[in-house]
């Protein structure tokens, strides 16, 4: 509890004990012979009232002055001054204390609310351990750590500043930017986000950026930003709120007046329109349905998943039509030797020509092959390995690149080749075509053909679990949308839906709907548009892309999410929702998210509107006390915050 | 210029919707948002006269919320 909270709780302790000793008096004769009936009586009861209340009297004072007449705090006044005008002193005591109490406990919610969201979000750096010339550190905040410093991350700390590794090594845990819980390895030259936390090792690091350019600003500031972008359902709230407290109050002015004219009962209508001003408050709407979500930005967050706004969370519950790029959204992106065909040796051998071949290309096909061989990326079911006695034991002359159909170089005095099929038809050698889609490298020796070598970008594993989690989750409609050629797209579909049945068994129906290929990104656009037309307005589409060429479909699509991108700025900009791993199945964990949050939401609307409106006919037929007001008002303002609460939980982190 | 500012004893989240839309109103303030959430307000206001505008800001916040205090 903050201060100001103990002070208020100190007060109303003090107001409600008095408050008791004065209602046990009350039934003792003494206070009958002294007190009761008496212009003593509204006096001593005065005194817990102020105690309690002397806040709301200033406050309300003050707000009159300056023209803010329709305010929680003057009507409350107005409401303690109606109950005592009827000598209800007790009564109005009661309500003072009450609504206080209920006041302090909502401030008390909120202010815990707030801050669990807030822990959530924590990954803010407090300082660098900035290198300084003679070779100490010195603790400096990351606001003023120059691009191009050097900085050591201590084990355990969290990185303040994007950097590269310059020494050291260790594993980044880079949970609370991705949701990732997998620690990245960070080696030499490997670049590190600011925002992750390191693992056991020691880095030493040059920054990349300043402070402000860095992930973990740019986060903060989306997240901080995306309460600002309201959803219809608190822009409704907002709109609410500034004609309901009006209504109300005119309504019990007119329910003291009429009623006490026609039937000259002016107490009995006086206390019912004290009712009304009690609940006029729309407090509980107005704190709820943003706190909702907020907390459902948050439970977003925590899984790695930004989402710009609760306009964007409260579409994404609505989406029916997912497109998908092809690289880098449902495939890695990445090239890797997926298919070895040998002919006449075996798979290391032809590895190791491919390897002496390839080994000084900078080419990406090369760098693939390279990396198999030396382990660090594994063939799709086996990984292959290379001695390094056969490459160093060789001597590797007369290196030339052929243009556009591969390379030759001599080891040992003997020829090896490695291409496309234009190289082997070139130099005149007999060679079997491989069937396989992707980018072949054939290989030959003296003059022989050895065998092939496939290298294609693969599917990602989770992109089967998105795709079918999507369907299940109220998608109709997946759709591939790509600037590859027609083969190379069905191929990928075909991936995709090869082990379906084993991994699957329950699902029904097809992953991908429909497969659009060679698109330029103003076609790709004219599809989203299509599709946007066919549901006509009921239900969104949602284009989920690697963001680099796709910024006019990304803003143009009801949703853009933008995939993989971390510390990429230009999706981050074009985006609605960033999916900060590239795991398409955050895309599915987000919509129930958000479907979740407007359940709460929605539920918040109902109960708060209901109870109210149910106390405010009650209040008018003499059914409600001042008390039920009360609940009305502070009790579910209460409950309708520790609901919204609900909507920071995950339920499961797939 | 866009500014930050945090604030202090921002207790109901009513005051600061009804706070946004009197900052809105003052002349030479293109946009601003006031988080209950967050317990933060930012303004973008008009470069030449930014500190006169925030002294207006701070006053019709005071008007709304008396106990509010704004951390420049």
């Amino acid at each position: 509890m903050s201060p100001k909270q103990k002070k208020t709780l100190y007060r109303i302790i003090t107001a409600g004990v008095i408050y008791g000793i004065l209602l046990i008096w009350s039934h003792m004769d003494s206070y009958a012979e002294l007190i009761e009936g008496r212009w003593l009586e509204p006096l001593v009861f005065l005194v817990p009232f102020l105690l309690a209340g002397y806040d709301i009297v200033l406050k309300a004072i003050k707000n009159i002055c300056h023209g803010q007449i329709f305010d929680e705090n003057f009507l409350m006044l107005v409401a303690g001054i109606g109950a005592y005008g009827i000598e209800e002193y007790s009564e109005a005591v009661a309500v003072i204390i009450f609504y206080q109490v209920g006041e302090l406990f909502q401030s008390y919610a909120v202010g815990k609310s707030r801050k669990s969201i807030a822990d959530m979000m924590d990954i803010c750096p407090e300082y660098a351990n900035l290198e300084t010339e003679d070779g100490s550190t010195e603790e400096t905040d990351p606001d003023d750590v120059e691009i191009g410093s050097i900085i050591v991350i201590k084990p355990g700390e969290k990185v303040p500043l994007d950097c590269v590794v310059l020494s050291g090594e260790s594993f980044v845990d880079t949970s609370a930017l991705t949701g990732e819980s997998v620690p990245r390895r960070a080696t030499v030259g490997s670049e590190v986000f600011s925002g992750s936390v390191n693992g056991n090792g020691l880095l030493r690091c040059r920054t990349t950026k300043a402070y402000e350019d860095s992930t973990v600003s740019k986060i903060l500031e989306l997240v901080e930003n995306a309460s600002s972008r309201k959803s219809q359902h608190e822009n409704f709230i907002h709109k609410f709120a500034k004609y309901y407290t009006p209504i109300v109050t005119i309504g019990a002015v007119l329910l003291a007046i009429i009623p006490s004219i026609i039937t000259g009962n002016w107490a009995e209508w006086i206390r019912r329109a004290c009712t009304f001003l009690v609940i006029s408050c729309p407090c509980a709407l107005v704190i709820s349905v943003p706190m909702g979500f907020f907390g459902g930005i948050g439970a977003a967050s925590s899984i790695g998943v930004l989402v710009k706004g609760s306009n964007y969370l409260e579409a994404v519950a609505g989406v029916k039509t997912v497109c998908f790029d092809k690289t880098g959204t449902l495939t890695k992106g990445e090239f890797k030797v997926n298919g070895i065909y040998p002919e006449g040796i075996d798979e290391q051998e032809l590895m190791s020509l491919a390897v002496m071949a390839e080994k000084n290309s900078t080419h990406p096909v090369a760098r693939a092959i390279c990396d198999a061989a030396n382990g660090i990326v594994t063939g799709k079911d086996k990984s292959i390995t290379v001695s390094s006695q056969d490459e160093s034991s060789a001597s590797i002359s007369d290196y030339t690149e052929i243009p556009g159909q591969g390379i030759s170089v001599k080891v040992d005095g003997e020829e090896i080749l490695a291409g496309n099929d234009k190289l082997m038809l070139a130099k005149d050698i007999a060679f079997t075509p491989v069937e396989q889609t992707g980018t072949i490298v054939y290989v030959a020796k003296a003059g022989k053909y050895q065998g092939a070598v496939v290298i294609s970008d693969s599917i990602k594993e989770e992109s089967i679990d998105a795709l079918v989690s999507l369907k299940s989750t109220g998608v109709n409609k997946c759709v591939l949308l790509t600037g590859d050629k027609k083969n190379q797209a069905e191929a990928v579909v075909n991936e995709l839906s090869k082990d379906i049945k084993k991994k699957h068994p329950g699902f029904i129906g097809k992953l991908i709907d429909e497969i659009k290929s060679e698109l330029y990104p103003q076609d790709k656009v004219a599809c989203v548009e299509q599709y946007i037309g066919e549901l006509n307005g009921v239900g969104k589409v949602a284009f989920a892309g690697d963001g680099i060429n796709d910024s006019p479909v990304l803003s143009r699509a009801d949703i853009g999410i933008a995939m993989g991108s971390l510390g990429s700025d230009a999706a981050i900009e074009a985006a609605d929702v960033v999916i900060m791993d590239d795991n398409p199945a955050k895309i599915s964990a987000v919509m129930r998210i958000a479907s979740k949050t407007l359940r709460i939401v929605k539920q918040n609307i109902v109960f708060a509107l209901s109870v109210k409106f149910l106390v405010l006919i009650l209040g008018a037929l003499g059914f409600a006390s001042m008390w039920a007001a009360v609940f009305a008002d502070v009790g579910v303002a209460v409950l309708a915050i520790l609901n919204s609460m609900r909507a920071l939980k995950v339920d499961d982190k797939r | 210029m866009k500014k930050k500012f945090k604030l202090q004893d921002l207790d109901c989240a009513n005051c600061a919707q009804k706070m946004e839309d009197a900052i809105k109103k003052i002349d030479g303030v293109n946009d601003a948002s006031v988080s209950f959430m967050t317990q933060k307000m930012s303004i973008d206001a008009d470069d030449e006269c930014f500190d006169a505008i925030m002294d207006e800001v701070v006053k019709v916040c005071k008007k709304v919320e008396p106990d509010c205090v704004i951390l420049r």
